[in-house]
């Protein structure tokens, strides 16, 4: 166990080093930010003391010799916009995408598996073809016209939800949120749903076709056989069959969830990561932009690490060995 | 002495409306205690299912139409399929034919023992430990607290059939259907199971359906064979007299077609075709198209159950009358 984790950290820094060359010599070519966010006032002089000021005046390559001995140091940069450290900029949004991605994802589990389920034991019912047929809907509408809807509806239709913010926030062992006051699930309610959607009806197809399958197996047939009652013989037995394909899934996804709820954030105005990564590019803030992209890959791995080892918890049959890559 | 199990024309059919395919057609069979009751015939006869039916895991889209299936004294029939549960695992136990696909794969063996037991016996978790360790002793198992704790990937296929075997007979049942239960295992390892499942039955009384394709199995462990062919029970009787001396065509055929009953040298004889598809089923005798003694009667007639001297019942208008004398 101690040595496979080792060798995912190994991978990972391979994998942070080569992101890092090609975000950083990548985006020299998109343009200069100078010339975005100095005014316009700003002489051939002036600009040429910015440039001097952010070290933008140097080659390429001593640039990123630069950035990697920072980096070593932990030190990301500065946000040319803000003038304040990459990183603080990150964690202080980071605390709202990763509510909003959590209570997605609680939402796709809690919603997608009881309808699964349901869909697995009765295919030929009407409402697993209605579930089904949500579900395949979910996959194919775009989030940005389902969040606008949602909006149309209960925000300026019925009047029932705020349409954008993140409301009331009590802190939690120092972290924000927003779920633990009525304004604040408020506000949570539509994007979660929003953001939870592709999950969900990913859920729900697992489920109902891990469920066909496990169902048929021959040692669910075995514990009824023995007469081990319905809800624990699908409630355990097909349950922990099920869950490995869904985990893997998910686990995936969520990081994706995570990194890219730029779309929903921006169409509920919530003041998470994404949103920033947006605003970073409009402006080509260099040093925030990559430095979120180094969070994300490390988050990626992070959670690919998470998979692994809740795999090896649900499967006896995957074991965390020297062998595992 | 009155039989554990009595199936009285037991019909299952698939499907539904004019789509409906008859797989059991008056399924006849006596089981009584201590008793074993070898179910053969080839795969499609309708020899699982007559299990399924019996212990109401039948597949969605099949069900019973027809007859009945006495448990001691108990329609099965009648019990609500709520019910049901509290008789299965309890009065009858049954195993698979796979002991790779019968254990759950991602539970430990103590987790499925320990969920069949308490199914029908809520006790405390020390005692339930103590039960488990003691079945799986039973059933020759060495250092059983190791393998209790063992995940079924980790024990070898004569293993797992062992903690099959050990987990349905936790409750002490009247009844075990065994499908099969050799068929996936290495010949040296079917034997040991065989004589294991037979000292079992013999020692508490279980009445034991073994279903299998295996006439030297038949032989070697039955008490009585039933043949089973499209469905229907073609010829019934005590093992000695059914393999050395059968009265249908069908079973002359089965038993012929043994290479080990052969001379060495000659073309091991085969029952020529196949069996008839269940939405084809011909009118008379279903055996009649693959059979040497077809008559026009054959054709037309649904042979009924007759009694031959030897104490076998044939369904068949021409019964044979030599013995086949091979096995003998």
């Amino acid at each position: 166990m101690a040595e496979f984790i080792l060798r995912r950290i190994l991978q990972a820094l391979l994998v942070l080093f080569v992101m890092t060359v090609l975000v950083f010599f990548g985006i020299h070519v998109i343009g200069n930010p100078v010339d975005l966010f100095a005014s316009s006032e700003c002489t051939k002089a002036c600009l040429d003391e910015i440039m001097v000021n952010l070290g933008l005046d140097r080659p390429v390559w001593q640039q990123y010799l630069i950035f990697l001995g920072n980096l070593a140091e932990g030190d990301l940069g500065r946000s040319f916009t803000h003038g304040v450290p990459a990183m603080s900029l990150i964690w202080e949004r980071f605390p709202a995408t990763l509510e909003l991605a959590v209570a997605a994802l609680v939402l796709a589990l809690g919603i997608g598996l009881p309808l699964g389920f349901y869909a697995g034991l009765r295919p030929e019912s009407i409402l697993s073809k209605v579930i089904m047929a949500l579900s395949m809907i979910g996959f194919s509408v775009p989030i940005f016209w389902i969040g606008l809807i949602l909006i149309l509806t209960f925000s300026v239709y019925l009047g029932w939800l705020p349409a954008i913010g993140r409301g009331e926030l009590v802190s939690v062992l120092g972290l924000e949120v927003s779920f633990l006051t009525l304004d604040g699930l408020r506000h949570l309610a539509m994007p979660a749903f929003t953001l939870s959607l592709l999950m969900m009806s990913m859920v729900i197809r697992l489920t109902r076709a891990g469920l066909r399958e496990v169902m048929t197996s021959d040692y669910i047939r075995f514990a009824r056989a023995n007469g081990v009652p319905e809800y624990r013989v699908l409630g355990w037995h097909a349950m922990k069959n099920l869950l490995i394909p869904i985990v893997t899934v998910l686990g995936m996804e969520f990081g994706g969830v995570i990194a890219f709820a730029v779309v929903t954030e921006s169409i509920f105005s919530w003041p998470g990561v994404g949103k920033m990564l947006i605003d970073a590019i409009s402006v080509l803030d260099r040093p925030l932009i990559v430095a979120y992209l180094i969070f994300v890959v490390t988050m990626f791995v992070l959670l690919n690490l998470v998979i692994d080892i809740l795999y090896s918890l649900l499967d006896p049959r995957v074991r965390l060995g020297a062998g595992a890559v | 002495m009155a039989p554990v199990l009595t199936l009285r024309g037991l019909t299952t059919v698939f499907g539904k409306g004019t789509q409906e395919l008859r797989a059991l057609d008056g399924v006849d069979l006596t089981v009584n205690a201590g008793e074993i009751v070898a179910l053969v015939g080839e795969s499609g006869s309708g020899k699982s299912l007559t299990g399924f039916s019996i212990n109401g895991l039948l597949p969605a889209n099949a069900r019973i139409t027809g007859g009945s299936i006495d448990l001691s004294g108990t329609d099965l029939r009648t019990v609500p399929a709520r019910e049901m549960r509290k008789i299965r695992g309890k009065e009858v136990g049954m195993i698979f034919q796979d002991p790779m696909m019968t254990l759950n794969p991602v539970l430990r063996v103590e987790t499925q023992m320990r969920d069949a037991l308490r199914a029908h016996d809520p006790l405390p978790r020390a005692a339930l430990r103590e039960r488990l360790i003691a079945a799986l002793a039973e059933v020759g198992i060495a250092a059983p607290e190791q393998r209790l704790r063992a995940w079924p990937h980790e024990l070898s296929g004569g293993m797992r059939q062992r903690v099959a075997i050990a987990t349905a007979l936790l409750h002490s049942p009247k009844l075990i259907i065994a499908d099969e239960p050799t068929t996936a295992l290495d010949v040296t390892i079917q034997g040991q199971i065989l004589a294991l499942a037979q000292k079992l039955c013999k020692e508490r009384g279980t009445a034991l359906i073994w279903i299998t394709h295996d006439l030297a199995v038949v032989a070697g462990i039955a008490d009585r064979v039933s043949v089973m062919y499209a469905g229907r029970v073609v010829e019934e009787g005590p093992v000695d007299a059914v393999l050395d001396a059968p009265a249908h065509p069908y079973t002359r055929g089965l038993i012929d077609s043994v290479a080990a009953n052969q001379p060495k040298g000659t073309r091991l004889p085969m029952i020529p075709g196949r069996m008839p598809l269940l939405s084809d089923l011909p009118k008379g005798c279903v055996f009649a198209p693959r059979c040497s003694r077809r008559s026009a009667l054959c054709d037309s007639t649904s042979p009924p159950p007759r009694a031959t001297g030897q104490g076998q019942t044939v369904r068949c208008h021409h019964p044979l009358t030599e013995p086949a004398g091979a096995l003998a």
